[in-house]
């Protein structure tokens, strides 16, 4: 049984900054959901509203039906599990260790043999299990974003959102990893959510797209739906022509060098009125 | 070779699952499950190691001094103490029993609570901050509890009177760096170099109050205090002595439970909250735990610096950073240091030199040390 998410008249900023206002998305059907948008838009800010790392300044988000604000951080942690941006590592521990850092909300202190067994079953599903032992902060910034993603897997959550979690990657991992998190999403029945910067790679393996733009949702809906060149002018104001390819749109974008791209750059996270 | 390759080899051989060899049929997963429990099973035997140091720098440094007595002479008086087998009626035994319980025990119970107690402040205080430089000296916190613990003892000044007065001083002034550090961090997301100046000005602004003191108060009065302010083991008596105890040893223990949570904390506090962690709560927690270990040592010993500072570092290059395991091996090495400081000090000088002073004159260069070696910039 899916966990759903509703947010209602959500309001969310940053002191004096307001990013949100009057939100209002529902996400109740197990699938990849992508979440697309230009830089600033307010897309972390978001999924931070999502797992209550940031507190809303007005509205309510509700994780199946039950209102986050009165949810213990624990109880929150054990239905949704974070993968963030980047590695943000003072005192690395060894690739294993971190990737069981994961099972702190099942486990807590302890370390059980099944903790170990299923942090490396995630290792190995992001082929990692050559590098178990080896200390994190040895390894690149690609292969500190797949140990992030076993990291987030090791949680078997019933919500997995992850922040960008293929922009150090290369493509064939790109691939890799939205594929896999589709088939994880369809397989387990639950909500995967991507912030993403790629659309033809949102478009390839996303059930469903959320276009962000100053404060409102721009479009919602499958990707024929929302990848189109008129969005991708509107929100990222770029000229693109939308084609056919495997079923699904694949954006060619048109750069014209007669103009300067600082010119006229998308609006992304112009605080809302 | 340079220094920061020296130390990456000397953990991957203390890592003995870099030798290991898949066998035939064994599948990835159990060949690394493999990986994992002989590396756990190697940070113990550090662990183990450590102990038997401790062990072997406590029998020691009893037998330093004018009377002398043998290494396992040391052990043999401690355990027929402990067990009640002393001969009343043999002299060199009853002589042995009166100047290793009595007379050096004292010293060195409170050097090994104190690296205890210190290390591991340090230990969680850096993965907490997420900043190598913390500890309660250099963000202030031993500096407040200095203050606190001096105005009662210069200006005759209590919070709460009684015998614990002075504790109960040093541990309010010690809260002051420790409410600025958890504003600071709630508010104004500070970079780990700006946490540390920070905690550097609060501890010249209680320094500064604390020579004033001094110079107002009775030359005497001001002397005795200099000397135990600068951090001075040899006057604990075995009255004080399970006050730092339970300070010290309840503290650490306090600590360790936080430990997985404190690992948390070193991947940022977003990702800590993911996890189900109360951020906010548990650096209060930790803070205050900090401030109660450091007004308990500084209370009794003065401030001895670069113990919490150097231990965890030290640890770190042993059994990684995982601070289940940090944690007490930090808080063995804090011990070990404090005991080697005081060896080296009676060895060298040949009098009890104030081990604050040998615990900076040794400790500095290790720091500096680790810190030339770093490979990684964190800060």
């Amino acid at each position: 049984m899916v966990v759903k998410i509703e947010a209602r008249g959500l309001g969310l900023g940053y002191g004096e900054t307001r990013i949100w206002k009057d939100l209002n998305l529902d996400i109740t059907e197990p699938g990849l959901v992508g979440i697309l948008g230009p830089n600033g838009v307010g897309k972390s800010t978001f999924m931070y509203a999502l797992n209550k790392i940031l507190e809303p300044i007005e509205g309510t988000v509700y994780l199946d039906g039950v209102d986050i604000q009165t949810m213990d951080y624990k109880d929150i942690a054990k239905l949704v599990a974070y993968v963030p941006q980047q590695s943000n590592e003072t005192f690395a521990m060894s690739v294993l260790d971190t990737v069981m850092m994961g099972r702190y909300p099942i486990s807590g202190f302890t370390t059980t043999e099944e903790d170990v067994r299923i942090a490396i079953r995630c290792l190995k599903m992001m082929n990692l299990t050559d590098l178990a032992m080896r200390n994190f902060n040895e390894l690149s910034a690609g292969q500190h974003q797949k140990v992030m993603i076993a990291r987030g897997l090791a949680q078997q959550p019933q919500i997995l959102m992850l922040d960008e979690p293929t922009s150090n990657l290369d493509i064939f991992h790109q691939v890799y990893v939205m594929k896999l998190l589709r088939d994880i999403a369809k397989e387990q029945g639950i909500i995967v959510l991507v912030i993403c910067h790629d659309l033809n790679v949102a478009s390839r393996f996303a059930d469903r797209l959320i276009l962000l733009n100053k404060g409102h949702i721009a479009a919602d809906g499958p990707s024929e739906v929302v990848i189109t060149p008129e969005n991708i002018k509107n929100v990222y104001n770029m000229d693109a022509d939308v084609v056919n390819s495997d079923g699904r749109p694949y954006v060619i974008y048109h750069v014209d060098e007669s103009v300067s791209m600082g010119e006229k750059p998308p609006s992304g996270s112009k605080e809302v009125d | 070779m340079k220094i920061g390759n020296l130390l990456t080899e000397l953990r991957d051989r203390a890592s003995l699952s870099k030798t290991l060899v898949m066998t035939d049929g064994e599948s990835d997963e159990d060949f690394v499950f493999r990986e994992y429990k002989v590396a756990r099973r190697s940070k113990v035997l550090f662990l183990a190691a450590f102990a038997l140091l401790f062990l072997i720098l406590v029998g020691y440094k009893i037998t330093l001094g004018e009377y002398d007595i043998g290494f396992f002479d040391v052990y043999d008086t401690l355990w027929k103490h402990i067990t009640g087998s002393i001969d009343p009626l043999d002299p060199i035994q009853r002589m042995n029993d009166n100047v290793v319980w009595e007379q050096r025990l004292p010293r060195v119970l409170t050097a090994i609570l104190v690296g205890v107690g210190l290390a591991a402040a340090g230990a969680a205080m850096q993965s907490m901050m997420k900043n190598p430089l913390a500890d309660p000296y250099t963000t202030g916190i031993s500096s407040g509890a200095l203050f606190g613990a001096t105005l009662a003892m210069t200006l005759g000044i209590y919070i709460v009177g009684g015998y614990y007065g002075r504790v109960l001083n040093a541990f309010i002034f010690a809260l002051v760096p420790a409410v600025f550090i958890i504003m600071l961090s709630r508010w104004k997301k500070p970079s780990p170099a700006m946490m540390i100046l920070v905690g550097i000005a609060i501890m010249y602004i209680f320094n500064a109050f604390q020579s004033y003191m001094m110079l107002r108060a009775d030359p005497n009065a001001a002397s005795s205090v200099y000397t135990w302010s600068v951090g001075s083991i040899g006057m604990t008596t075995w009255e004080q002595i399970p006050i730092i105890g339970v300070i010290s040893i309840l503290g650490f223990a306090a600590l360790f439970i936080m430990t997985r949570t404190l690992n948390a904390l070193n991947s940022g506090d977003a990702y800590a909250k993911s996890l189900g962690i109360n951020v906010d709560r548990v650096r209060i927690l930790c803070l205050i735990l900090i401030s109660i270990i450091a007004a308990g040592i500084v209370s009794f010993t003065g401030i001895i610096g670069f113990i919490g500072l150097v231990s965890p570092h030290i640890a770190r290059i042993f059994v990684g950073s995982d601070n289940r395991i940090l944690l007490p091996a930090s808080a063995m090495l804090g011990a070990c240091m404090m005991l080697i400081c005081d060896i080296v000090s009676f060895l060298i000088i040949g009098a009890t030199l104030q081990i604050g002073i040998v615990t900076a004159m040794i400790g500095g260069p290790i720091f500096m040390l680790i810190l030339i070696a770093q490979q990684k910039e964190v800060w």
